[in-house]
C-alpha cells in the first residue's frame, strides 16, 4: 500500500513538431475515481504526427489504464498517427506488447444472429420437425432393442435391471401413496358437495372408484414418475454422456440402447401397472376417509358400494394406460439423456426437457386413449 | 509386424459445415506407436473419434487391414470395434460400477469365460496398471490418475489388437506420466499391439513414438508426418519446429515474429 493515494489525472500537452504528449499521473487503481477519457480521445486527429506519454507522476496502475492506452493506440492506428510508447513504464509497455502479439484472427469474432419474426417462426418449425423425427427414430431404435431383449439377444446387466426395478417400484411407493391418497380425498370432497345437493352422497364411492381406477390412478402415477424417474434417467444418461461413458460403451461393442434404454423401459413397464393399481387403492382409501368424516358413510358401506359398482374393465383401462405411460416416461427420460450435450448446463436442460416432454406426451396420449376407450364403450 | 494396420484415405472431417481437417492420408503399421499431435483445437481428438468409429467421416475412409470401417456390415464393424481398446482422457469409467465390474463388463458380455476366470483376468489387468487390490473401489473413490489407469485396464480387457489413447498424460504428474509411457512401450514390445496416441506432451512423444502425423488447425491439413525424432532433427516447417522445440530458442521466436511483420 502506498503511503498516500493520489487522484488519477489525465491531461495533454502540445509539443513542437506536431507532437502531442499525454500526461498521466496519480494512482490508477480500482478504488480511484477515473477522469473522463472522452476529451483526450476527441483530441486525437490526423493533424498530429506523433503521440507521446509522460508518466513521471504515475503511481499504481491496473487493467483499466491499459484499456485506455490500447484504445488510444487503436485510434491512432486508424488515423495514421505514430504512437511513441517510450514514455510509458516498462510494465505497461510489456503488457501492451503482449496484447498486440497475437493479432485477432479474421472471422473469429461472433455476432449473435438476430433473426426476425418470420425467420424465427421458420426456425422453430424446422426445429419442431427435426424433433419429431428424433423422437420417432428413438422410439424405433428402442423398439428394435426391446425386441432383441425379448429374443434374449440384448447385452445388458441383470443387476442393473433389478436395481432399476427397485428404484422405479418399491422406492416410489411413499410418494405415490401420499399423492394418490390426497387425490382420492380431493375427488371425494369436490364430488360430494355436488352429490349431497341431490342427497346422493352414497355415490361418493362410485365416483372416487371410477375416477381413480379409470383415470387418475394411472395419470397421477405417470406424472409422479416423470418428475421422479424420467428426470433421473435424463440426468444420469446425460452425465454419462458428459463423462464419455456412453462413447466408451459404444466402442466396447455395446449398443447403448440395449444396455441403457431397454432395462429402464422394462423396469417402468413392469412397475407402472403395479404402482397404478396401488395408487387406485390408495385413492379409494382417501375417498372413504372423506365419506366417513363428512357423511358418516361407514367403511363397510363404502366398500360394498365399490365392489358392486367397479368392474374388472375399469381397472384394466387404467392399468393398460399405465403401461403406455411407463413407455413414454422411459422414452422421454432416456431420449433427453442421450441427446444431452457435453456440458454440465446441458445435463440440467436434459432433465428439465425430459419432464416437459414426458408430461406433454402423457397428457396427449391420455386424451387419445380416453377417447378410444369411450368410443369403444369399454 | 510392419504391415499396414490402419490406413486413413482422403479423410475429411467436419461438424456440419465446419471442416476440421481435409484430405488426410496416412498409414499406421502393425506394432507402431503412432502419435497424433498438433496444437489445441486442430482436430486431434476428432480424428480419434473417427478412428474408433464414433463419428462418420464427411468424406474418405478408414481401413483396418483391408476392411473399410464405414463400408463394413454392422456385424463386421462391431467385431472390429471389439478389437480396439480406447483409453479416454477422463477415464470414462462407469460410475455406478466398481473397478472390477467395469473391467469385467466386456468380458462377461462378449466371452464365454467362467466367473472365476473373469475374476482372475480382472486382477491381472488391474495389476498391470499398478492398481492391484482396487477391485472393489468405485471410480469416484480413487484419484484422477488412478481412474485413467483403471480406464486403460478396461480398454485392455478383451486383449485388443489396437489401443487408442486420448491424451494419456493430461492431468498426470511427471512420474505417473513416465510410468504410463513405460507401460505403453511394454504393451507394444510384449504383445505386439498397435498403439495410437493423441497427445501434445513432448516428453511422451519422443519417448514412445516411432511414427506420427502433425495436424495443423489453420490450413486444416496434415503438415508433417514421420518419426517424431526425425521430424525434430530434419523438419524445416516453422510450425512443426516450434511445436517440437516448445518454441524454446529465442532465435526461433525472433525469426517467427520477423516473418509475421514481413
Amino acid at each position: 500500500m502506498p503511503a498516500s493515494d493520489t487522484k488519477p489525472s489525465l491531461s495533454s500537452r502540445e509539443l513542437p513538431e506536431r507532437r502531442l504528449e499525454i500526461v498521466l499521473s496519480g494512482d490508477w487503481n480500482a478504488d480511484s475515481v477515473r477522469p473522463s477519457t472522452s476529451e483526450i480521445l476527441a483530441k486525437l486527429n490526423p493533424s498530429w504526427a506523433e503521440i507521446g506519454f509522460d508518466t513521471s507522476g504515475l503511481g499504481q496502475w491496473d487493467s483499466l489504464l491499459l484499456t485506455l492506452l490500447k484504445e488510444i493506440g487503436d485510434q491512432c492506428q486508424l488515423k495514421g498517427i505514430k504512437v511513441n510508447r517510450s514514455g510509458l513504464p516498462d510494465g505497461v509497455r510489456g503488457m501492451l506488447q503482449l496484447a498486440d502479439a497475437v493479432p485477432e484472427q479474421e472471422g473469429v469474432r461472433r455476432t449473435p444472429p438476430q433473426p426476425g419474426l418470420l425467420e424465427k417462426t421458420g426456425l422453430l418449425a424446422i426445429a419442431a420437425w427435426d424433433e419429431t423425427i428424433d423422437i420417432l427414430a428413438f422410439i424405433g431404435e428402442a423398439t428394435v432393442g426391446f425386441v432383441r431383449f425379448l429374443f434374449g439377444r440384448a447385452h445388458y446387466r441383470r443387476v442393473d435391471l433389478f436395481l432399476l426395478i427397485q428404484e422405479c417400484g418399491a422406492n416410489a411407493l411413499p410418494i405415490v401413496s401420499l399423492i394418490s391418497f390426497l387425490v382420492g380425498m380431493i375427488l371425494a370432497f369436490v364430488g360430494s358437495v355436488q352429490l349431497a345437493k341431490y342427497g346422493a352422497q352414497n355415490y361418493i364411492s362410485d365416483m372416487v372408484g371410477l375416477g381413480m381406477s379409470r383415470e387418475m390412478g394411472a395419470l397421477m402415477t405417470a406424472i409422479i414418475m416423470t418428475g421422479r424417474t424420467g428426470a433421473a434417467f435424463a440426468a444420469q444418461l446425460g452425465s454419462m454422456q458428459v463423462n464419455d461413458e456412453i462413447d466408451a460403451l459404444k466402442t466396447m461393442g455395446f449398443s447403448e440402447i440395449e444396455f441403457l434404454v431397454v432395462p429402464r423401459m422394462l423396469a417402468l413397464i413392469l412397475m407402472m401397472p403395479l404402482l397404478c393399481v396401488y395408487a387406485d387403492l390408495m385413492g379409494m382409501a382417501g375417498g372413504s376417509l372423506v365419506g366417513f368424516g363428512l357423511y358418516d358413510i361407514s367403511i363397510l358401506e363404502y366398500s360394498q358400494h365399490l365392489l358392486a359398482r367397479l368392474r374388472f374393465q375399469d381397472f384394466a383401462v387404467g392399468v393398460g394406460k399405465s403401461v403406455i405411460f411407463g413407455v413414454l416416461v422411459a422414452i422421454s427420460g432416456c431420449m433427453r439423456g442421450m441427446q444431452c450435450g457435453r456440458s454440465s448446463q446441458d445435463v440440467g436442460m436434459a432433465a428439465t426437457s425430459a419432464v416437459v416432454t414426458g408430461i406433454v406426451m402423457i397428457v396427449c396420449a391420455d386424451a387419445v386413449m380416453t377417447l378410444i376407450v369411450i368410443s369403444m364403450k369399454w | 509386424m510392419g504391415e499396414p494396420h490402419i490406413t486413413v484415405k482422403d479423410l475429411t472431417m467436419a461438424y456440419g459445415d465446419m471442416v476440421i481437417q481435409r484430405d488426410m492420408n496416412f498409414t499406421v503399421n502393425r506394432g507402431d506407436i503412432f502419435i497424433v499431435m498438433g496444437g489445441s483445437g486442430c482436430g486431434k481428438s476428432t480424428l480419434l473419434r473417427h478412428m474408433i468409429g464414433l463419428k462418420q467421416p464427411a468424406k474418405g475412409s478408414i481401413f483396418y487391414q483391408n476392411l473399410s470401417f464405414w463400408d463394413a456390415s454392422p456385424k463386421q464393424r462391431r467385431r472390429l470395434m471389439m478389437k480396439m481398446g480406447v483409453s479416454y482422457q477422463s477415464g470414462a469409467l462407469f460410475s455406478s460400477m466398481t473397478l472390477a465390474e467395469n473391467i469385467a463388463l466386456p468380458l462377461s458380455a462378449f466371452t464365454n469365460l467362467k466367473r472365476h476366470e473373469i475374476r482372475e483376468i480382472v486382477s491381472l489387468k488391474l495389476a498391470l496398471v499398478g492398481l492391484a487390490g482396487f477391485e472393489g473401489y468405485y471410480p469416484a473413490e480413487i484419484s484422477g490418475g488412478m481412474q485413467k489407469r483403471a480406464g486403460l485396464a478396461r480398454a485392455m480387457a478383451l486383449d485388443p489388437d489396437i489401443l487408442f489413447f486420448d491424451e494419456p498424460s493430461a492431468g498426470l504428474d511427471p512420474i505417473s506420466s513416465r510410468l504410463l509411457d513405460d507401460l505403453i512401450l511394454n504393451l507394444r514390445d510384449n504383445l505386439g499391439e498397435t498403439i495410437v496416441v493423441v497427445t501434445h506432451e513432448l516428453p511422451s512423444i519422443f519417448a514412445i513414438g516411432n511414427n506420427s502425423v502433425f495436424l495443423d488447425g489453420e490450413s486444416k491439413t496434415i503438415i508433417a508426418q514421420g518419426d517424431p525424432k526425425t521430424l525434430l532433427a530434419e523438419c524445416e516447417i516453422p510450425k512443426v519446429r516450434q511445436f517440437l522445440t516448445r518454441g524454446s530458442s529465442r532465435n526461433d521466436d525472433k525469426l517467427a515474429s520477423g516473418a509475421m511483420k514481413a
